[in-house]
Formats: C-alpha cells, sequence, structure tokens
C-alpha cells in the first residue's frame, strides 16, 4: 500500500500522517474527515438505504403465507346428506379450496361425518388434536383411536383417554339444497381450532372452527 | 515468488515433468495458494493430538461432502412437486441404474453425519475442548449440530410419503402451540394453509441451498478456526487453562514436542475418513435406500407414522409427557437445551480440562446418552401406540377357550370385537398402550373389572356407552377366567359372604370359613 493509500482518519480511526506530507496536527484531528472517508460512508450509507428498501418487498413475499384463518377458509361440499346414513359415522373427502395444480394428492383431506340424528351432524378433523396424526374411526367400539401416541376419543368427539387434552377438532357445517358443506381450508390445529374451547376432560365441546 | 519459466538451458522436453512443472508454476503464480496451503498443512501440532480420538470432526466434514456430492447427483433426477416427488424417487429406487444405491448412500450419510455429529461433540465435551480460547470454534459447533439435525429433518420431507407428510402434520401441531403467534408460524412452516405443494417447495429450498450454504459456511470457519487456534492439546489432569498463560503454553507444546500437521496427525483422519465412507457404502450397499413408504395422500389414513430414527426420542417424550407438561416442554426445553450449550464455554473457560477431575461432565453426557438409547429404543417400540389391527389379526389362543363355557367364549368375542385388543395384549400378541391381560382376574376382581370396563379412567376409555348389558357380562366373565391354573382369581370378601349367606337357610350367619375372606383385612 502506498503512503497516498492509507486511510487519512475516517472512522474514528487516527492514522500516522506520513512524514513531510504536510499539517500533521490536521491529520490528527478526529473532527476532520477526509473526502474519500466521506464517500465511503455515503456509499455504505447508500447501500444500507437501497438494502432497508429492498428488505420490505422481501419480508412482504415471505411473510405472505402469514393470512387470516378467514381468508383460508370457505364452504366445500361433502356431498349429498343421503350418503352420511343416520347414527353412523363415515369417512368423508373433500378438495381443499386453496389447491394448486401441482399439489398433487395432498389436496385431498379427509375428514369424518357423524350424523347424529334429524338434520344434526357433526364432522370431525381426521388430525388427532394431540399433534395431529390421522385417528381410525372403529365403529364396533363406537371409540376414535389415534395410532401415534394413543389417543382415545368416543363417537360424539370428546376426548376418551390418552394425551390429547380435548375433543377432536370440528369443522361448521351446513346443510344447502341437500349438500353437506363444511366451513374447511386448513390444517387443523390448536392454534386455529382451539380459540373458544373450554378444555375439560372426558367432554366433547367441539363448537370450534377448523 | 514461483518462477515462470524453467532455468536456462533445461528446456524440458515436451510432455515431460517439466511441463507439469510450468502448469503448476502458471496456475500458482495466479492463485498464490502454495503458501498458505504449505502453512495450514505443515503448521505444528502438539505429538499427544495424533490420536484416533481426533478423528471425528474431520470424519464429519467427510460426510458433509458426501452429503453435498450424492445430493447433487439426486436433485438431477428429483422432482421437487408435491404431485411428482413420491413418483420421482421410485423412479430413482427402480428404474434409472443405481438410482437406489445414490439415495442409499444419501440416506445412509445422513445418519453417519449426525451420529457422527453428536460423538465429536461428545469427545470435544470431555476433552475440554471447548475452553479458552476455542469458544467460538464450540459455539459454531452447536450451530453446526442444529443445522445437521435440520437438514435430517427437511430431507426426511423430502421423502414426500405418508411419514414425511405426517411428520410435517406433527411439526405443525407443535409449532401450532406458540402462544399468540403459533397460527402464524404454522402457516410460514407450510407455506400455506396446509400440507401442499407450496410446503414441500420451501423444505427443498431449505434442504438444497438454505441451510446447506449455511452449513458449509459455518464448517468452513470452524476449520478455520482449528487451523488459526489449533488442534486441542491432550488434556492432561492438573493442567489447567488459564487465559493469561494458555496461549503461551500451547505453542510451546507445539513447538517443543509438535509434529507437522500433514502426514503427523492427518494420516489418522485420512484412515478414518476412509473407513467411514466405506461403512456408508456397505450399509447403503446391503441395508438400501429408506423408503419412500405410501403414498402422501392424507385420504389414506391407514398409516401409522413414525419419525426418522434421530428423531425417536422426541416421539417418546412426547407420549410419556404429562398433558399439562407439553407444552411448555416442547416449547421451552429446546430453547434452554441450546442455550445451555452456548454458555458452557463460558461459564467453564478455564480450568481442568480433563474428564478425570470432571465427574459432573461425565456424568451429564453419560446421562444424556442413556435418556438417548432408552427414548430411542422405547420409540422403535411404541408400547404407547395401540395395534390398530390386533382386534381383526390376533387370535385369542386356544388354551384360554378350551374349557369356556359359552358366555365366556361370547365374552372373548366382545373381547376382540370392541377392539379391547388393540390396546391389551392376550398371550404376548396385542397392543400394550394398557396392561397384558393374561392374568387379569388375578388383580381384579369382577365388580372391579366392570366397573373399569364401564367407567374407564387413566388411559382407558368409558365402554359403559358403547356395550350393552349383556355384552358387559359376557366380557367381564372372560376376564375373570384369566389367570394362572395354580392361582385363584381375585375375590372381593364381602361379596363372598354376601353369596355365602345366600346359599345358607339361616341367611345372616357369618360365613362357616372365616379364612375364606382371602384378600381382605379383618
Amino acid at each position: 500500500m502506498s503512503q497516498e493509500e492509507q486511510p487519512l482518519g475516517g472512522g474514528g480511526t487516527q492514522s500516522a500522517s506520513a512524514p513531510g506530507s504536510g499539517d500533521a496536527a490536521r491529520h490528527d484531528d478526529p473532527r476532520i474527515v477526509s473526502r474519500r472517508w466521506l464517500l465511503f460512508k455515503a456509499a455504505v450509507g447508500l447501500n444500507g438505504l437501497v438494502g432497508i428498501v429492498l428488505a420490505v418487498p422481501v419480508f412482504r413475499y415471505l411473510l405472505a403465507p402469514w393470512r387470516k384463518d378467514s381468508s383460508y377458509d370457505s364452504w366445500v361440499s361433502l356431498g349429498p346428506i343421503d350418503s352420511f346414513p343416520m347414527a353412523e359415522t363415515r369417512l368423508a373427502f373433500y378438495k381443499n379450496p386453496s389447491a394448486n395444480s401441482w399439489d398433487g394428492q395432498t389436496d385431498n383431506v379427509a375428514c369424518y361425518v357423524r350424523h347424529a340424528g334429524g338434520n344434526q351432524f357433526q364432522v370431525f378433523a381426521i388430525n388427532c388434536a394431540h399433534l395431529g396424526c390421522p385417528v381410525r374411526w372403529f365403529p364396533q367400539s363406537q371409540l376414535f383411536m389415534c395410532p401415534c401416541h394413543g389417543g382415545v376419543y368416543y363417537a360424539d368427539g370428546s376426548r376418551a383417554a390418552g394425551p390429547p387434552e380435548r375433543g377432536l377438532f370440528t369443522y361448521n357445517w351446513k346443510v344447502v339444497s341437500g349438500e353437506l358443506h363444511i366451513d374447511a381450508g386448513q390444517m387443523p390445529t390448536l392454534s386455529n381450532s382451539a380459540k373458544l374451547v373450554k378444555i375439560s376432560l372426558g367432554q366433547g365441546d367441539c363448537s370450534c372452527r377448523a | 515468488m514461483p518462477r515462470v519459466s524453467p532455468p536456462h538451458g533445461q528446456e524440458p522436453v515436451r510432455g515431460g515433468p517439466g511441463t507439469a512443472k510450468r502448469v503448476y508454476a502458471w496456475f500458482e503464480q495466479r492463485l498464490q495458494l502454495e503458501g498458505p496451503v504449505k502453512d495450514a498443512a505443515l503448521h505444528p501440532v502438539p505429538r499427544s493430538t495424533a490420536s484416533w480420538w481426533y478423528v471425528f470432526g474431520s470424519a464429519a466434514f467427510t460426510l458433509l461432502l458426501l452429503q453435498i456430492v450424492t445430493g447433487v447427483l439426486l436433485a438431477l433426477v428429483y422432482v421437487p412437486s408435491a404431485g411428482e416427488a413420491w413418483s420421482s424417487l421410485n423412479v430413482l429406487n427402480h428404474q434409472i441404474p443405481l438410482g437406489w444405491f445414490l439415495r442409499a448412500l444419501h440416506g445412509w450419510g445422513s445418519n453417519f453425519m449426525v451420529a457422527i455429529v453428536l460423538i465429536h461433540m461428545a469427545q470435544v465435551f470431555l476433552f475440554g475442548a471447548y475452553k479458552f480460547p476455542r469458544e467460538l470454534t464450540w459455539i459454531l459447533g452447536v450451530f453446526l449440530l442444529l443445522m445437521t439435525l435440520g437438514m435430517a429433518f427437511t430431507g426426511q420431507v423430502l421423502r414426500f410419503d405418508q411419514d414425511a407428510y405426517w411428520g410435517l402434520g406433527i411439526g405443525a401441531s407443535i409449532l401450532s402451540r406458540v402462544p399468540f403467534i403459533g397460527g402464524g408460524l404454522v402457516h410460514l412452516l407450510l407455506g400455506g394453509p396446509i400440507i401442499a405443494g407450496a410446503t414441500l417447495s420451501r423444505f427443498f429450498a431449505l434442504h438444497v441451498f438454505i441451510i446447506p450454504g449455511a452449513l458449509l459456511v459455518f464448517a468452513l470457519l470452524h476449520i478455520w478456526m482449528v487451523l488459526k487456534l489449533g488442534i486441542n492439546d491432550w488434556p492432561m489432569p492438573g493442567r489447567l487453562v488459564r487465559r493469561a498463560t494458555y496461549m503461551e503454553e500451547y505453542n510451546r507444546l507445539a513447538h517443543e514436542d509438535g509434529i507437522p500437521f500433514i502426514p503427523g496427525a492427518f494420516w489418522k483422519d485420512l484412515a478414518f475418513s476412509g473407513a467411514i465412507l466405506a461403512a456408508v457404502a456397505v450399509c447403503a450397499y446391503v441395508l438400501g435406500p429408506f423408503g419412500p413408504s405410501g403414498q402422501p395422500d392424507p385420504s389414506i389414513i391407514q398409516t401409522v407414522p413414525k419419525p426418522d430414527f434421530f428423531f425417536l426420542w422426541i416421539y417418546t417424550v412426547l407420549s410419556y409427557l404429562p398433558p399439562e407438561m407439553e407444552t411448555p416442554f416442547i416449547l421451552i426445553a429446546p430453547l434452554i437445551g441450546i442455550a445451555i450449550l452456548l454458555a458452557i464455554p463460558f461459564w467453564a473457560g478455564e480450568g481442568e480440562k480433563s474428564w478425570h477431575r470432571r465427574p459432573v461432565a461425565v456424568l451429564a453426557v453419560s446421562t444424556i446418552a442413556i435418556c438417548f438409547a432408552v427414548l430411542t429404543q422405547l420409540g422403535t417400540s411404541t408400547p404407547w401406540s395401540p395395534h390398530m389391527s390386533a382386534w381383526s389379526g390376533d387370535p385369542i389362543p386356544v388354551r384360554y377357550l378350551q374349557t369356556a363355557t359359552p358366555l365366556v367364549r361370547q365374552g372373548a368375542v366382545v373381547f376382540q370385537a370392541k377392539q379391547c385388543r388393540n390396546c391389551h395384549s392376550i398371550g404376548g400378541a396385542g397392543g400394550e398402550r394398557g396392561p397384558a391381560l393374561d392374568d387379569v382376574a388375578t388383580r381384579m376382581t369382577l365388580d372391579q373389572m366392570r366397573f373399569k370396563v364401564v367407567s374407564g379412567g387413566g388411559n382407558m376409555p368409558a365402554y359403559g356407552k358403547n356395550l350393552s348389558a349383556a355384552e358387559i357380562e359376557a366380557l367381564v366373565s372372560f376376564l375373570e377366567t384369566l389367570h394362572p391354573a395354580n392361582e385363584p382369581p381375585a375375590y372381593d370378601a364381602s361379596r363372598r359372604a354376601v353369596d355365602e349367606s345366600r346359599s345358607q337357610p339361616n341367611a345372616g350367619a357369618p360365613p362357616a370359613n372365616p379364612a375364606a375372606n382371602r384378600g381382605t383385612n379383618p
């Protein structure tokens, strides 16, 4: 590095002045900022500014999936109510409303429909309320069992045994022109389905959204 | 400065060794790598560090390189699309020549890498290598461990099968328990509201670009510091680390009783890395690739999802924790664990290095290793999971029914048909969620069994609503026969008194034989 290229006291550092280069005291004065350091700092500042300006859209892009539950949910049909016999629980399927063409089979979502009698239904999420594994319905014993950690639920979705602290997640439903519709769109988890649920053992309190 | 042309009068023969030298010199003049490489290769290290205990770090880096190479090769074929990934893995397994072997190398390489990183970490900890001046080397190592585990998990997701799908579901369920922002975090993890195409795309980006990029940078910095600060000297009991004097002591050790890193110490690294690569290759060839298991179709619910080997212990923990402890534990314990790891070099940056004089350190490593082994073993056998097909697949042993009355046989039918078998084994077959029932009649009286069946309790559902009175009676009659031949069933003394008084003409008289009141207090 030649003497001319040495920094001249910028950035708060004190550089030794070259012998014979003029006013040594001037170079040692921390209040004096050389032109090249000023330009350097200006360039750094410009990059910082551009970085911040670019970071805003990048963050917005990254946070794009972070949306309200309501923006994901919509009513989907599970088919005619005749396909759900009285006092029985049946597996039903629907295509997730926000599907992409490259989702493959993953947007093919399953749920359980219990025709409780009259025009009353219960629609349960397939996901165990413990950690989301797929529960299986056993009509003989009228129980849902989870293969992962052994959560068990009664026919009305209430907790029977095991690690889950609540009953199965349920979907809101309505009957439209003889078809059963549910308000669906998200993988049911404790964060989107448990907000209004009072947790109590042995009671299926599932008036919640999934 | 290296010479560009050979000395005067020594014109090399075309294509001979002189040409090679000239080519080398041409590159060296431009790259100027010879100096730093020689410095790194020949720098003196304490003689004691040329040990077989010091080979795990280099083996981990070798495995990282193997993972990068095999990963790139797999990426030539793999399709990171939720609709196609599973099919492309099957093409790799079955149609592309030796595609299965590449997948197996990558899968086994991953397992070996996690294992070697853990062993490396335990060794470094026990040898006190995290102490001054290598605190930052340790901290980068902690992040390297986390990234290695991150690669293992994201890699399991890229094997986009049923286990990957439901494993993601478990991950999302755990994340959803974060207070306030859990829902948003789940959306970020999945790239949308459900596990779908966007989920696989972002895990592909994590597994192929983001984590490996950071991993490589961190690993190179880690190695840079090992070269600059020197390999940890062999810990001698009583030789304490002090900030003021350590560097001088180390330099003296390295120069007075040192050997050049290459070949003195490095040959063992090379040999061990070669052996590890060979072990990966043998495992890959003999045991083959991992999966893919069933299609990632959430409408196929006949599945028993299970995490990969290195996450089985978490699976166990989540089944044994009391419910109220779960959320705090899974959200806070990992953070505390990482904080402790990061704090170790600051907390114990000086002092004794030798494991001979660090009983707490030895105890900690042993305890963690034993816990990991036990929890993993339990995660392999999953005694807490119901056996979903036991009720229809495991018959009642014939010996239990040979002399049975029709009522008892009907009870056996109820026992099978109502899925009791999924949680209770008989004759060694069935679920292990509840206790085995081969001798249940010696533990519980008839009334106790009836009460338990009807009301449930603990981990048992109440069957009162789901069984008729006749079914309960038959079931309990069957259970009452389940006791060893030489051990009578438990009997309620008060019932006996009532029964006997009923059978006697003078009702209300005390039983003839008080000794029959077995199992009750006087």
